[in-house]
């Protein structure tokens, strides 16, 4: 991970970031255009995948989850989301069907 | 069984290393902070028993006679909240856990020392407010301290309360935190996952809950402190609010916080039943796997608490059925500890009597909890005392003993004395009778429509008799209790010396002197054989095998 | 002890067999003290979806109020910021001292402007009675999409009760995470990184980056709820 030395890599990691970093204002910009069209229920959808895609690009790259030599930390991450997903899915499913019948 | 010896010459010993008040509010040994945690946690399970003896005497009759309703509501919520966050969550995990963590897993200490201090300290502070909450009018919430009554009608410091709370909270996620990095990066050489003592697996399991669970009624609080505060509706329901939500965000805590308290008690069991069996823990990965099952079903199925309170009906369904799966984990724990006994060379030490006490009382917990998971039973028997002795034979009769137990069967290599035997059975004893006598009849009191959280039920006189017979088993309980803390005290100046592994058991934990020096091992041990290895210990005679340095 | 017959580096801490063990604990636990952030913050986003589905017109009303421009200057803010940190690492991790320190000036100059803007943002609130509590009004607004009917204030107060707690325990964490740059840069200054050792960066670094991710969900879901009508 950090011991690696950049000459081992067959780029420098700095086209990454920079790349990434594009990337991360391209999709800012994207969210903002998304949203002023009109995309009915969609238009959440589009946010949430826009930004998912955002903040998986930070962890891998950013916070260096790509290269982790271990599987841990990804399923330290895995996990948690995987939790809270769950915190919102079960209540969700009693807001959404308190008043069927 | 235990084996004493000539008092050796006196060796250095992490007890004695460094002598001063300094030394101990400023270590970072983790046996000592295992030990300040155990003065702390000793003298809050008072203060919460303190507060059941007035509800147990106000119980005595019918008429709210010996103080007002509202006053008696107090007792109930404190009662609560010190026994939960100040007692039982980090009870076994801050003091056994703390102290064997590092020593079954052959480490010099936890991975973050400083953090580990910074976790007492925390709870040192959440705990001083909430006495000094308590002392200036307390809260009369309910533990649970359910909106909208917490935000826009109580006049009790739930502020307050509120803060102390998240304080300790922040202690118990750095402690799981401090264990599960531990766990996974400072095994010796050797010790694999399959090779930990299941009394690791548990607090592993226990961690995790801790590091999920504990931040959501983290947030929970500050919202309802705000809500208090600024009356911004987000559980009013006049304002749009859902009080729903807040029991939801708690819940989804607080259910798993209830496998916080009793998972690491069921690593102490596996540790207690192995050595006094003298065998290994039968179905050693499904008993790991289960404690990992435990935490993750756990979270599942916090909405059982809330089956009356106006959810959807559908979504009560759901929970009911994940309430139901959530058992067999537990329950497999239960069949293998009772296999292990089978053809085992069964010993009754103090420590095997509170498994035991564990065994049978932890069932009839669990097997009730089964009655209100199914939605027609709750109707009727939610909020009434059948779920009050529910979660007393798991958390008391369950969590309780095995903490016991544990104190007992480590106490030589903590202090490096022995209890006094005959005095530990006879407490384990009135422990179990006492226990018994108070949480029973609650159960038959429950059944038979008694309420929970009431001060008067002069309108249901018939309930008196079982209620008396509750308050005197508390009282017997409260002599149980009291017994191991005066011969604990007693045996650490008068007791026996003890010798490295009186009960010859097996973990690296006994590998080394009673008590440990400040760094546990003289050199960093290296594991070859397998854990719970009796039959190699016991066949001849032979000793534990030795750490290779 | 047999650790002591060899030297080490004095930063190895007595506890720990290796630097690369004490390394990936300082690590791992940064990790997992992040999943229980994410834990923290979760439960705020749960309460906000949820009156979000329920409320969707009020709170869309409530929405177009607040500065998505800003907003969305305050995103492309914490971005570059993330971009500055993962340089300042690089910089350790190649010995460039300079750029290193340079790189966490930078950072923390973005850290700054961003909670500048949200200063503005809620200052813009406070002047249109828009923080809940004893002041608190939005009659008379509009829901977009819906011409003709009104937002209901008790519904937006809920909104904007959401959007100070979540965004202001966010912008509390920007605070602290300045504060841990602040001594990064105390650190980097006195010449404590090195290619070998440059942990306290890594994990500081792996903070800002979760507070950023943070911001970019709460971006979209607070300020973007119905802009297209």
């Amino acid at each position: 991970m950090s011991t690696h030395s950049t000459s081992e890599h067959s780029k420098s990691p700095l086209t990454t970031y920079f790349a990434v970093w594009a990337a991360l204002l391209l999709g800012t910009w994207l969210t903002y255009q998304a949203s002023l069209l009109d995309l009915g229920r969609y238009n959440s959808a589009v946010a949430l995948i826009i930004a998912t895609t955002k903040a998986l690009l930070v962890a891998l790259f950013f916070m260096h989850l790509k290269g982790a030599s271990e599987k841990l930390l990804k399923l330290v991450v895995v996990s948690t989301l995987f939790f809270l997903i769950l915190l919102m899915a079960l209540a969700m499913f009693d807001y959404g069907t308190r008043w069927f019948s | 069984m235990a084996t004493g010896n000539i008092p050796p010459v006196e060796r250095e010993d992490y007890l004695n290393k460094h002598y001063g008040v300094g030394s101990w509010l400023f270590t970072t040994d983790h046996k000592r902070i295992a030990l300040l945690y155990l003065i702390s946690i000793t003298f809050f399970f008072f203060i919460g028993g303190f507060f059941a003896l007035l509800i147990r005497l106000e119980l005595l009759t019918p008429a709210s006679d010996l103080v007002q309703a509202d006053t008696y509501n107090k007792f109930f919520t404190q009662h609560g909240m010190v026994m939960v966050f100040f007692f039982l969550i980090p009870s076994i995990p801050a003091t056994l856990g703390n102290f064997l963590v590092p020593m079954m897993i052959g480490a010099k200490d936890l991975a973050f020392p400083k953090i580990n201090l910074l976790s007492w300290y925390l709870y040192i502070i959440g705990g001083i407010m909430m006495l000094h909450c308590m002392v200036t009018g307390g809260v009369d919430t309910g533990w649970t301290f359910y909106t909208p009554f917490s935000t826009a009608f109580t006049n009790t410091k739930i502020v307050e309360a509120g803060l102390a709370i998240f304080i300790a909270g922040f202690s118990s996620i750095l402690t799981g935190l401090n264990f599960v990095v531990t766990i996974h990066r400072m095994r010796a050489p050797g010790m694999t996952w399959t090779r930990l003592p299941l009394f690791i697996w548990a607090h592993y399991a226990t961690s995790i809950i801790q590091i999920l669970g504990t931040p959501v009624v983290a947030i929970t609080i500050v919202l309802v402190a705000a809500e208090r505060a600024l009356h911004l509706g987000i559980f009013d329901p006049k304002l749009g609010g859902d009080p729903l939500l807040f029991q939801h965000l708690f819940w989804f805590y607080s259910h798993p916080a209830v496998y916080i308290m009793i998972l690491p008690s069921m690593g102490v069991v596996s540790e207690i039943i192995s050595c006094f069996s003298r065998k290994r823990i039968f179905g050693y990965s499904f008993v790991a796997l289960s404690s990992i099952s435990i935490a993750v079903f756990g979270f599942l199925v916090w909405a059982h608490h809330m089956f009356v309170a106006g959810m959807s009906v559908y979504a009560a369904l759901i929970f009911s059925l994940l309430s139901y799966s959530v058992a067999v984990p537990s329950a497999v724990k239960v069949f293998n500890w009772t296999a292990t006994l089978y053809k085992g060379s069964i010993h009754y030490d103090a420590p095997m009597l509170y498994a035991f006490g564990f065994l049978g009382l932890f069932t009839i917990g669990g097997l009730t909890g089964l009655f209100l998971a199914a939605l027609g039973i709750d109707v009727h028997v939610t909020d009434t005392y059948f779920v009050v002795a529910h979660f007393h034979y798991i958390m008391v009769g369950g969590a309780l003993m095995g903490y016991l137990g544990g104190m007992h069967f480590w106490w030589p290599k903590i202090s490096g004395r022995l209890y006094p035997e005959g005095w530990a059975r006879l407490a384990a004893l009135i422990v179990f009778i006492g226990f018994n006598l108070t949480f029973f009849p609650q159960f038959i009191l429950g059944y038979l429509g008694m309420p929970r959280r009431y001060a008067d039920y002069s309108h249901m006189p018939e309930f008196q008799i079982l209620n008396v017979f509750s308050t005197a088993g508390a009282t017997v309980l409260g002599v149980g209790y009291l017994l191991p803390m005066v011969y604990f005290l007693w045996s650490m100046r008068y007791g026996k010396p003890a010798s490295d592994n009186p009960w010859n058991a097996a973990g690296l934990e006994w590998q080394t002197q009673s008590p440990p020096t400040t760094f546990n091992f003289p050199e960093e041990p290296v594991v070859t054989w397998e854990a719970y290895n009796y039959d190699e210990i016991d066949k001849g005679q032979k000793e534990v095998p030795q750490v290779v340095g | 002890m047999a650790a002591h017959t060899e030297s080490h580096n004095p930063a190895l801490l007595h506890h720990f067999a290796t630097e690369e063990q004490q390394r990936n604990s300082a690590s791992f636990g940064m990790w997992i003290f992040l999943a229980t952030e994410v834990m923290f913050f979760g439960g705020l986003f749960c309460a906000y979806l949820i009156y979000r589905r329920w409320y969707f017109g009020d709170f869309a009303a409530a929405s177009t109020s607040i500065n998505a421009k800003l907003g969305g200057a305050n995103t492309a803010v914490l971005i570059c910021s993330s971009l500055t940190v993962v340089l300042a690492i690089w910089a350790a991790q190649t010995s460039r001292r300079a750029l290193l320190i340079g790189m966490l000036i930078l950072t923390m100059l973005f850290g700054l402007t961003f909670l500048g803007i949200k200063g503005i943002e809620y200052a813009d609130k406070f002047h249109e009675h828009h923080v809940p509590g004893a002041s608190f009004s939005f009659d008379h607004e509009e829901i977009p999409g819906n011409p003709g009917h009104y937002a209901n204030p008790n519904h937006a107060q809920i909104f904007f009760a959401l959007y100070f707690i979540m965004t202001g325990l966010h912008a509390l964490h920007m605070v602290i995470g300045l504060g841990i740059f602040t001594w990064l840069l105390w650190a980097a200054w006195k010449g404590r990184f090195t290619p070998e050792y440059h942990t306290p960066l890594e994990i500081g670094g792996l903070y800002w980056h979760f507070v950023d991710i943070v911001w970019i969900y709460l971006f979209p879901l607070l300020y973007l709820i119905d802009r297209h009508t």
